[in-house]
């Protein structure tokens, strides 16, 4: 057996995964296969988090991320709030860290904040005392999807360096392709952005991705896809002309996937579009992640709480 | 009012090119006379070691009277404008209601005189209620002492509107200042480029400031009014400007403010929105382009865009936060430190910017000089001196400003308006 | 009292352990071994092995990680890794030894029991462990112990170190850093 690894997690915040190294980001994995292994207990709780309150403050909607966080802070046996737009004071014009700030007074050890502005998250982690973790700040970053994603991707490879990742949509308005993006980067892998011009900006490639606007071109080389959600807004914004022109061009259609390698693994954040960004059968096939994702989710949000609210100082602990 | 002699200084006229060594004269509100010997006065200064100039100008302030007295009024503007060293100051129409009639010009003329610090003058809207579709009562305003006109906030979206502005306001001999912003490009809250890809944030491109120069330079080559580009950010911007002054457009003018000499669109990547202004910082390129066209004179004039905003305004989220930051008590060391201390420019060719080319610009005759008898406003700069920039002492009623801890050099010690001290550094 | 003990002591504690445990157990019928990470989990082999050459025909293994069971969690500073758990063995009905290699206030042990009981009911469960210093904290004893300090100052550390972990066997009495 070898020797323990000296890492250990400092973090009060999790905000994005842009500032993360690529040890605190392994740490984070490793980490997350423990809470994944309490999910295949019969008893799928443990008590490290008892006492604590974790609120999941969300001014977007969004039913998957909210249930996903609330239930990995009920099985660390914390105490969970929910707090959502419609229910509060920030309908009255209350701005947001007086909104928190007003949460935080009630005695609370974390915010999971889902808010439609990027660096929200960071605006509160400098104005309230306890942890802040990123839920989706605006197109900014979704860190637990990005985890959640490459955790995902090693389970499936056994590892992430070397791998080609292609994300494929919406880029410029997505924070779950910036989140991959700068952890999949970190950690070793090509990652291909493809979408049309107007929801790419060529930047991206300062970024260290490779940029394409033909899917075609790549399809073959790809040992993940992961689709994003085309988002119907754009259509309005004259970011691409109609649904049907997308799916043609940016779709992962049967004819695309029969192209793909034949182990291919394709992923999706969802919400799913069927038969737009990807066609049902593969979504529902073997070759599919979408479902492990899901799974995945739960174990890496478990972490990330964990983490986040014992990074505090102390004495060493002694039995 | 009892009359000044400043003596020691080193008189720095731009207007007389004058630089040297002499003592002024201040009696009845004028300047009396430059040189030694001058005789006797109520009020004696020792400008030892300091700079004896014109009283700085500064055409681009916004003072938020009427409507948002919270963040800064004609009274808190002005003693924030002393305090910086600027006896004269433009204020902008974007106030509550907008300032686009006589009565309005009317009031910021009478409540500066009442305030009796800077000179405040009113710059009328362009167009009414500056909605950028009908013209304004450019004419009333002028005779009532408007100096400029612009919808600054905004630009005349509406080439045909604009073209009206042009022709219009040229019968008055008066300028027009542009807030260069193509409409249908913004909506972003920073310049679109590297920094906004990697935060999420939507992106104002350096082309919405760009076409609407290109077009109003087009419009305006047959008409000729006097136009002038306020806050100008990117490298093709002064590129534009610079291609139509050699074009022979010579009412063409542009101001830059001290923030797009000095800061990069890299300083938002803590979302903090004292970097958040209109135009948005640019990249190092455009910085360094815009100092460029201070040196060859492409760039006219200086000026801070001062905008006040409340605490609880700015501190939002980056993407609702308003843009602007205050700028008026820091700008001569900012400027010193951007343009000056790298060796770009001189102080003269410092103070000429900040004086007779302002002056120029907004038609006073009798300011942004020393000659005899013009106005007695007069700025005492200690160049050598260092400082650091603490921001709770301003004067103005805001705080939004992002250079608080600053270690600067360079600031003024007195400010002399009307022949009056309406301000002096306390030591 | 000795402040060292080398790696002759370390075979000699473990053999006696082991012993021990042979002598309160019956050799033919199932019992369940699980080790409190990480020394304990090493421990938890080598007794294992001991006890298949003393006969043992059919024993369960299993390694506990007790971290996040600890109750003072709030208290202590960043920690290292969670690393899983590790029961695959069906525990209900069936004697289980858990193994640490220092017992002192007792708080591992009562995680490590609250652990357990998430994960089944063992028909009894006894505690073995290398050294016994004292100083408990609960109502808690061991059942087997290797080697007794008493008396060690509480600005002492105990260390166990052994070969699969740290390169070599020996027990050491240092005060803190």
């Amino acid at each position: 057996m070898s020797t323990e690894a000296p890492a250990v997690w400092t973090r009060k915040h999790l905000l994005g995964l842009h500032e993360l190294s690529a040890d605190e980001i392994r740490f984070i994995l490793d980490t997350a296969d423990s809470f994944k292994e309490v999910s295949t207990r019969s008893v799928k709780k443990v008590p490290a988090l008892r006492g604590r309150v974790v609120v999941n403050a969300f001014w977007e909607d969004s039913t998957r991320t909210r249930t996903s966080f609330q239930l990995a802070a009920q099985r660390l046996s914390a105490d969970t709030i929910d707090f959502s737009e419609k229910t509060s004071s920030v309908s009255k014009g209350e701005t947001l860290i007086d909104t928190a700030r007003n949460i935080e007074a009630m005695g609370i050890d974390v915010i999971v904040i889902r808010h439609p502005a990027a660096g929200a998250a960071q605006l509160l982690s400098r104005t309230v005392n306890c942890s802040i973790v990123n839920a989706g700040d605006g197109a900014h970053e979704h860190p637990t999807q990005g985890l959640l994603d490459l955790y995902t991707i090693r389970e499936r490879f056994g590892r992430i360096e070397g791998l080609k990742v292609a994300i494929v949509g919406d880029i410029a308005n997505s924070r779950v392709a910036r989140s991959n993006l700068f952890a999949l980067t970190k950690l070793g892998a090509e990652v291909i952005l493809v979408g049309p011009p107007t929801l790419l900006p060529r930047s991206f490639e300062q970024l260290g991705a490779r940029v394409t606007h033909d899917f075609d071109s790549v399809i073959g080389e790809l040992d993940v896809v992961n689709m994003l959600r085309v988002q119907f807004e754009r259509i309005k914004t004259s970011q691409f002309p109609t649904v049907r022109e997308f799916t043609s061009m940016y779709g992962l259609t049967w004819d695309r996937f029969q192209r793909c390698k034949r182990d291919v693994f394709v992923m999706h954040p969802g919400p799913m579009n069927r038969g737009i960004e990807i066609q049902s059968d593969i979504a529902d096939g073997s070759q599919s992640g979408i479902l492990q994702q899901v799974t995945n989710g739960l174990a890496v949000r478990m972490a990330v709480l964990y983490l986040v609210t014992q990074a505090t100082s102390g004495s060493d602990g002694q039995r | 009012m009892a009359s000044i002699l400043i003596q020691n200084g080193t008189v720095l006229d731009p207007s007389q090119k004058l630089e040297r060594k002499a003592d002024v004269l201040l009696r009845d509100g004028k300047v009396a006379a430059i040189g030694t010997n001058l005789g006797q006065a109520d009020r004696v200064i020792d400008a030892s070691g300091c700079y004896v100039t014109p009283g700085l100008i500064d055409v681009h302030v916004h003072f938020r009277e009427p409507g948002d007295e919270e963040e800064e009024t004609i009274a808190s503007g002005s003693a924030s404008a002393v305090a910086g060293g600027f006896t004269t100051v433009c204020c902008m129409p974007n106030t509550k209601p907008p300032l686009d009639n006589e009565a309005q010009v009317e009031f910021v003329c009478r409540e500066s005189q009442r305030v009796g610090l800077a000179n405040v003058y009113p710059v009328g809207a362009i167009t009414k209620g500056r909605e950028g579709k009908e013209l304004a009562e450019i004419g009333s305003m002028h005779r009532r002492g408007a100096v400029a006109f612009s919808d600054d906030g905004v630009g005349v979206n509406d080439a045909a509107v604009m073209r009206k502005a042009l022709q219009y306001a040229k019968m008055f001999d008066t300028v027009l200042m542009q807030h260069c912003e193509e409409h249908s490009l913004s909506g972003g809250s920073m310049h679109a480029g590297l920094a906004s890809t990697t935060l999420g944030l939507a992106g104002i491109p350096a082309e919405a400031e760009q076409l609407m120069i290109a077009r109003d330079l087009l419009l305006n080559r047959t008409i000729g009014c006097r136009y002038h580009v306020q806050h100008i950010s990117t490298a093709w911007s002064v590129e534009l400007i610079r291609q139509a002054k050699r074009d022979g457009q010579k009412w063409v003018t542009a101001e830059v403010a001290p923030h797009h000499l000095l800061l990069t669109d890299e300083h938002c990547a803590t979302y903090d929105t004292n970097y958040k202004m209109n135009p948005p910082l640019r990249t190092g390129a455009d910085v360094k382009a815009c100092i460029e066209g201070v040196k060859d004179g492409t760039i006219d004039i200086l000026a801070t865009d001062h905008a006040p905003h409340l605490s609880e305004e700015k501190e939002l989220e980056f993407p609702f936060a308003p843009f602007g930051i205050i700028g008026l008590e820091p700008a001569l060391p900012l400027y010193v430190k951007a343009l000056v201390e790298p060796g770009h420019i001189s102080w003269m060719r410092l103070i000429e910017m900040m004086t007779s080319r302002a002056a120029a610009i907004v038609k006073l005759a009798d300011k942004g000089t020393l000659r005899d008898g013009a106005d007695a406003d007069v700025t005492i700069i200690d160049p050598n001196r260092e400082w650091t920039l603490d921001i709770e002492q301003f004067a103005s009623k805001s705080r939004n400003c992002p250079y608080q801890g600053w270690t600067l050099k360079g600031r003024a010690t007195h400010t002399i308006v009307g022949g009056d001290l309406k301000w002096q550094i306390s030591h | 009292m000795r402040n060292q003990y080398d790696e002759g002591d370390v075979r000699r504690f473990v053999e006696s352990l082991a012993s021990q445990i042979a002598a309160a157990f019956n050799p033919l019928k199932p019992l369940n071994v699980v080790g409190i990470r990480t020394r304990g989990e090493t421990l938890a082999q080598r007794v294992t092995d001991e006890l298949k050459s003393l006969g043992f025909l059919h024993i369960g293994r299993g390694v506990l990680d007790i971290t996040l069971y600890r109750d003072d969690l709030s208290e202590v500073g960043p920690r290292p890794m969670v690393r899983p758990t590790q029961i695959n063995v069906p525990i209900d009905g069936i004697p289980l030894l858990l193994v640490d290699d220092v017992l002192f206030t007792g708080r591992s042990i009562r995680a490590a029991l609250d652990a357990l009981s998430d994960f089944g009911r063992p028909s009894a469960i006894e505690l073995a462990v290398l050294v016994d210093r004292g100083g408990r904290e609960l109502p808690i004893q061991a059942d087997f112990v290797g080697l007794t300090l008493k008396d060690v100052p509480r600005d002492h550390r105990v260390n166990v170190r052994l070969k699969e972990n740290d390169g070599r066997d020996e027990i050491t009495v240092e005060p803190k850093t």
